[in-house]
């Protein structure tokens, strides 16, 4: 069956703030699902997005398909026992940087660790929206907000290192603005084997206007950010003319035909490498030292959680000596009252 | 010295040590060898949270009392006639348990100068000091005789030492007369890879026994034979396995998979573990990151369609409330087993206590009624367990199953039931419907159950969540429609009133006295009350297993008796919650808050008192 955009939109009336990022986010995904459903043969009934509490937890009452909007934090619990009771459904998890690395930071981690095959999108915004404007975890340093009249005194988390710090298997990152970037990454997200989490730089046009603008701008976006794709070098620019190079343990940018150097001396990107140390690198750069990385940083195969469990479920009833629970009540020691 | 040959009903047998003696399992080999014995037993291990407190103190003492009959046993039995003790410590803090007539025998190896300093005596005369020389005391050198025992078995002297709790264990077998040969096959089976320690054990075992038999130091062997059961197939069970295969029997008769999201908790973890062990029969079981993920990850997976379950104790439901209460406004069924412990915050752990029922009852924010089952004996906790997940499933709402410790841990024999006398269970799965699209809490009017449609239908696509709905499904902070939405919640709960049989009343159904009580405590009162009633005395028993909604002839009940006695171990949760039920009552209370189970002739003398 061919869907459309159409199909995954439900009859609730969106009550985001006008000129929000999720906006953006809503349409990128809604735009991906027919892509998703014809390269994996799934049909909509097999989706189910499921959130915690915030802003963009709202998400699962727009989406036409199963939805399960849970309590805060605990959206990667609930989608996980989903998935693992039942494998052949498609699971998404739709969560803020409050909901998912502040009160779920430890459902966050586990879900990764386990590498259960469930998307999780990361709306980014910086600020507790829906409380209307306290720092969050990924608030930067410094920053005012009604809980830090003095400015936070907290560093931020920077999702990427969580999940590769948490042996991750996938992570990419998207700006709302960019709705293809954002839609081809979401079908690569599907498409990828256990956890995959994007994190989706968000703005909050309320509480923490333009937060991510320095990158996200359409005039300054292709001369702050990169855009990376697997086995291609990593270039960028608005001329095209921008590279990335590993000196020494560090990644530098450069510029193609400066200095002597030629497109051959650019990294290439690789996101199916294990190792984790140039995809630390590129998680890490920050404007205006180096391009904000955009596209899949990792992708690389791994035995998932729910694969093995049900590996497990059919190894031990192929083997079974209880097949019952009647066989069950009598396995062991018992004897005879006559 | 005079052996005599003591043929008895009942015989109580305590066995204490430091934790790490193998106290636990001695006892439990014991009643196994018993059980199998035919007699019927109750048993109460009664250990500390440590798992090696500092070696010979009074904080290390393990204990395992069981009770052997030849009739009917309910409990594990008030006072020892035989009490074991490994160390100094040991009989400081168990002498207390030990009848005027009860034999006593000593690891006499143990109580030097150092042993009884460190149980803290204040003289070199512990016998003297507990004022408990008119005992039978037996000092055997239990540790000095196990090493000579093994000394040719090649095993290093660590080893040897480890067999002291066998060869006791040996001594036991002569006292009672009991069979060995369960006991070896356990110890075969056990040591299958090392057969050089099966062997120093069941050498242990034999040489106890002999050196029993020899010394005539013991002054009484007893002879219990076995008990008059009804006909079957019998096992041997404790409470956390019965409610692990009760849940799986709920399993088989609805045909949904069982999952399991928990973390591992005093006393209730044996219960994951049991789960985790049945991949044969299609369970999953997930050990969670935390409580809360237990109980998240169980509400997934009854969204997706399964047999959802989360186990744990008193701390546990506290950090897994929130999540209950969406669990009960998304109206998924959901079994959340309760295994009581010594609160309140992390309490004392390994003990037991009916302290929770006001958390299960209250402890949730908004209005957020959740039905409430109680076991009442080990292996009642399988039927206690069925039947929660058939409400939970058939009424489509979590269900809180609340153990104890004393059940969990403690274990009887146990007649085993055949699955085709259990009834089905049909969750009100839709796969199509008339409306489109979908209302998720459109009810059906008997029971106001919500109708299960599971993610992967076609045509069904709905969301749930946290937040107030309208029947169709749609966030709605209506005034009305919240009231009505609460309202209809409430009543659902309360309609399974309609489908729980009538309350039973143990010994005549109008009388002077009526003893009320509800969960783990029924063994002691339906002695005592038993007790009371061979007296000639008009005292009844009305011991509940449903608890919210409670019985609809429960008020009829009350009426027929002069007084009302609610015996419970808490401070009068219950006697609170049925005098805001039935309030024209006057309850009495019987009370104990000790984390240490009722004892018999407590709850005799609490009723004669109002008699």
């Amino acid at each position: 069956m061919k869907y459309t955009p159409q199909d995954f939109k439900s009859d609730q009336e969106v009550k985001w703030c006008p000129g929000c990022g999720d906006h953006a986010i809503l349409a990128s995904i809604q735009r991906a699902m027919p892509d998703v459903c014809e390269s994996l043969n799934y049909t909509k009934e097999r989706f189910v997005f499921v959130s915690g509490i915030g802003c963009s937890s709202r998400f699962p009452y727009y989406m036409d398909t199963y939805g399960f909007h849970g309590i805060h934090g605990r959206a990667s619990a609930i989608a996980t026992g989903i998935k693992v009771a039942n494998p052949t459904l498609t699971v998404w998890q739709i969560t803020g940087d409050g909901d998912a690395l502040a009160i779920g930071g430890n459902h966050f981690i586990h879900a990764i660790r386990r590498n259960i095959d469930i998307n999780i999108i990361l709306f980014n915004n910086q600020i507790y929206g829906l409380t209307k404007g306290q720092y969050s975890p990924t608030s930067k340093l410094g920053m005012v907000t009604k809980t830090s009249p003095y400015g936070t005194v907290e560093h931020p988390f920077n999702p990427g290192a969580l999940v590769l710090g948490s042996r991750g298997t996938f992570f990419a990152r998207s700006l709302d603005v960019d709705l293809k970037v954002s839609q081809d990454i979401m079908v690569q997200s599907a498409k990828h084997d256990g956890a995959a989490v994007v994190e989706m730089l968000v703005n909050c046009i309320i509480f923490n206007d333009k937060t991510h603008s320095l990158v996200s701008s359409k005039d300054v976006r292709a001369d702050r950010t990169i855009v990376l794709k697997h086995g291609e070098p990593m270039i960028y620019g608005k001329n095209r003319d921008k590279g990335l190079i590993l000196d020494g343990y560090s990644i530098k940018s450069v510029v193609i035909g400066e200095n002597g150097i030629k497109e051959s001396d650019l990294l290439v990107h690789d996101a199916h490498t294990e190792n984790p140390g140039i995809h630390s690198m590129l998680i890490d750069m920050k404007y205006p030292e180096l391009p904000v990385a955009l596209g899949v940083i990792r992708a690389v195969k791994d035995k998932t959680y729910d694969d093995n469990v049900r590996d497990q479920v059919i190894d031990a009833r192929e083997h079974a000596q209880i097949h019952n629970v009647d066989e069950l009540l009598h396995s062991g020691a018992t004897w005879e009252v006559k | 010295m005079q052996h005599k040959v003591i043929d008895t009903k009942e015989v109580v047998i305590r066995f204490t040590g430091d934790s790490g003696d193998g106290m636990q399992l001695t006892g439990t080999l014991f009643a196994d060898a018993s059980a199998l014995y035919g007699n019927d037993i109750s048993t109460f291990p009664d250990f500390p949270s440590e798992i090696r407190a500092p070696q010979g103190t009074v904080a290390g003492v393990s204990g395992f009392q069981v009770n052997i009959g030849s009739g009917e046993i309910r409990t594990p039995g008030d006072f020892c006639d035989v009490l074991v003790a490994m160390n100094p410590a040991a009989l400081k803090s168990n002498a207390k348990w030990a009848k005027l007539t009860a034999t006593i025998i000593l690891d006499s190896d143990t109580f030097d100068e150092k042993g009884i300093k460190k149980a803290g005596f204040k003289t070199d005369d512990p016998v003297t000091e507990l004022k408990i020389q008119d005992r039978h005391i037996v000092f055997a050198p239990i540790t000095t005789l196990t090493k000579e025992s093994l000394k040719e078995s090649g095993l290093d002297p660590k080893t040897i030492a480890r067999s002291k709790n066998i060869f006791t264990l040996g001594i036991c077998y002569y006292m009672f007369n009991r069979p060995m040969d369960t006991t070896e096959e356990y110890l075969d089976n056990k040591f299958k890879k090392k057969p050089e320690i099966a062997a120093a054990n069941k050498k242990a075992l034999k040489d106890g026994f002999n050196y029993a038999a020899n010394i005539h130091a013991i002054p009484n062997t007893y002879r219990v034979a076995p008990a008059k059961q009804e006909k079957g197939t019998y096992r041997y069970i404790n409470g956390n396995q019965a409610t692990a295969w009760g849940l799986l029997a709920a399993s088989e008769k609805s045909g949904l998979p069982l999952f399991c999201g928990s973390y591992p908790i005093t006393p209730a973890t044996s219960i994951l573990e049991e789960l985790a062990l049945r991949k044969d029969l299609n369970v999953k079981t997930l050990q969670c990151e935390d409580e809360i993920a237990g109980i998240c990850t169980s509400i997934g997976a009854s969204y997706a369609g399964n047999l959802a379950v989360t186990t744990t104790s008193g701390p546990g439901i506290s950090l897994k409330s929130e999540a209950l209460g969406l669990a009960m406004i998304t109206e998924l069924p959901l079994v959340v087993v309760n295994v009581q412990r010594g609160g309140p915050s992390t309490g004392i752990p390994t003990k037991t206590e009916q302290t929770d029922l006001n958390q299960a009852l209250y402890g949730r924010n908004g209005e957020c009624p959740i039905a409430i089952i109680a076991a009442h004996s080990p292996s009642h906790c399988f039927d206690a367990a069925f039947y929660s997940a058939k409400f939970a499933l058939e009424h489509m709402m979590p269900v809180m199953l609340l153990s104890e410790g004393f059940l969990g841990n403690g274990s009887e024999p146990w007649k085993i039931p055949s699955m085709k006398d259990y009834p089905e269970i049909h969750p009100p799965i839709v796969t199509e419907v008339e409306e489109t699209p979908f209302w998720p809490f459109k009810r059906d009017q008997e029971k106001f159950a919500r109708r299960w449609a599971l993610p992967g239908t076609k045509g069904l696509e709905h969301r749930v969540g946290g937040l107030e709905k309208n029947p169709q499904g749609a966030v709605s902070s209506d005034p009305i429609n919240h009231e009505k939405m609460v309202a209809e919640r409430a009543e659902k709960v309360a309609r399974m009133a309609n489908y729980i049989p009538d309350q039973k009343v143990i010994g005549k159904e109008s009388g002077e006295v009526l003893v009320v009580g509800w969960g783990g405590t029924y063994g002691h009162l339906y002695t005592a009350v038993k007790e009371l009633q061979e007296e000639g005395k008009s005292v009844s028993l009305a011991h509940f297993d449903f608890i919210f909604p409670l019985p609809k002839n429960s008020c009829e009940i009350f009426s027929k008796f002069k007084k009302i006695i609610v015996c419970e171990l808490n401070s009068g949760q219950f006697a609170n919650y049925l005098k805001a039920q039935y309030c024209q009552y006057k309850y009495h209370q019987y009370n104990k808050i000790q984390g240490q189970p009722f004892i018999v002739k407590e709850i005799v003398e609490a009723v004669n008192e109002i008699l």
